[in-house]
């Protein structure tokens, strides 16, 4: 069945069936492959994209529920917190093996957006749905702190 | 997408395996248990006392509030718990604000507006935790009843009111329908409006523990 997805500004239509997971669309569809999959259930936030400007676990999405509304993937989030987000991750070299990454970032950008200057439990509460494998939690906590600084000016 | 539908192909021939074990099962045993099906408001109709027969009904309607597809959202502490084991929420989620989660991981960073069973993921349109003061969690009945009779602490709602919420609210309706997994909440929606109602009628007096 045919399906209009608007994705980061611009409107496509792929025929896909509706309970496809939007991650698939993205990913196989649409050629987007900066949103990751890591588990299919809604567990390692590898997939988080944002629908209506609200982070989303792309992977348990199913098209069928985005007509009319809004996705930001990876590739296409700006501003100010997402430019402080990602100044901040290269200057602590978050990253190791990058694969949970842009999940990463998509949830540190909605954080920061929500609340400026996060205490380490508002990151941990905001993150913790966020896997990495390899255990880069100490540097992504400390790089969002360096982020919320940045954005105090 | 064929890879999936193979993958859910094996999970129901599986899942008609344990059925069909099951259902052998179902036709030697016994009928029902009581913590799967309700009795109706006729069943109390015997007890002759008003006060007593509500008191019965609201032990009916408690097989329903006390159920996990209830208590799991109507939690004691900041976080919810999941699955017919009341295990906490993973990943670890809190209340927030309003019941919608913390910034940046609200209830809806998962759960969509339904049910997506190829991610074991529930959903509903008003996906969200009950508010503190409607916590139920190891809770007797009797705290329960009157927590839910009280307008001070149920969000203002009179009986009627209350009647209403129940038999109507989508998120109440889909522990009836909570996707494979889960086992749905005893009885049918029909079945606890009818006991609500019977319980509102004979005075909605609570049980003394």
């Amino acid at each position: 069945m045919a399906h209009t997805l608007k994705v980061n500004g611009a409107t496509h239509s792929v025929d896909i069936d509706d309970d496809t997971p939007l991650l698939w669309a993205l990913r196989d569809n649409l050629g987007l492959t900066g949103t990751k999959f890591g588990c299919g259930v809604a567990q390692c936030g590898a997939c988080t994209v944002y629908v209506d400007g609200k982070p989303m676990r792309s992977c348990v999405t199913p098209v069928s529920t985005l007509e009319g509304r809004e996705v930001t993937t990876i590739e296409a989030i700006s501003g100010r917190e997402a430019d402080a987000v990602q100044k901040a991750w290269t200057a602590g070299d978050v990253p190791q093996c990058g694969y949970c990454q842009s999940g990463q970032v998509m949830s540190a950008v909605a954080l920061l957006k929500e609340i400026k200057k996060p205490t380490d439990r508002d990151i941990d509460l905001a993150m913790n749905g966020n896997i990495c494998r390899c255990a880069t939690y100490a540097r992504i906590r400390s790089a969002i702190h360096d982020a919320a600084r940045t954005l105090e000016g | 997408m064929m890879i999936r539908k193979l993958a859910l192909a094996a999970s129901a021939a599986l899942a008609l395996g344990l059925g069909g074990t099951a259902l052998t099962l179902a036709q030697t045993a016994a009928p029902p248990t009581p913590a799967s099906a309700l009795r109706g408001p006729s069943s109390f109709a015997g007890i002759a006392d008003r006060q007593a027969r509500s008191v019965a009904l609201f032990s009916e309607i408690g097989k329903v509030l006390t159920h996990p597809r209830c208590v799991n959202c109507h939690p004691a502490t900041e976080r919810p718990r999941q699955t017919d084991a009341m295990t906490l929420h993973q990943p670890l989620v809190v209340r927030g604000k309003d019941g919608h989660g913390a910034p940046g991981m609200e209830c809806t960073t998962c759960h969509g507006k339904q049910n997506v069973d190829y991610g074991r993921v529930p959903g509903d349109p008003h996906w969200a935790l009950a508010p503190a003061s409607m916590a139920w969690e190891g809770k007797s009945l009797k705290d329960i009843c009157e927590q839910v009779k009280d307008t001070s602490r149920n969000g203002g709602k009179d009986m009627a009111a209350l009647i209403k919420h129940v038999t109507t609210d989508s998120l109440v309706l889909w522990g009836w329908k909570p996707g494979p997994g889960r086992e749905p909440a005893p009885g049918t929606p029909a079945q606890f409006g009818a006991l609500m109602q019977a319980w509102a009628d004979t005075g909605a007096a609570c049980p003394a523990s």
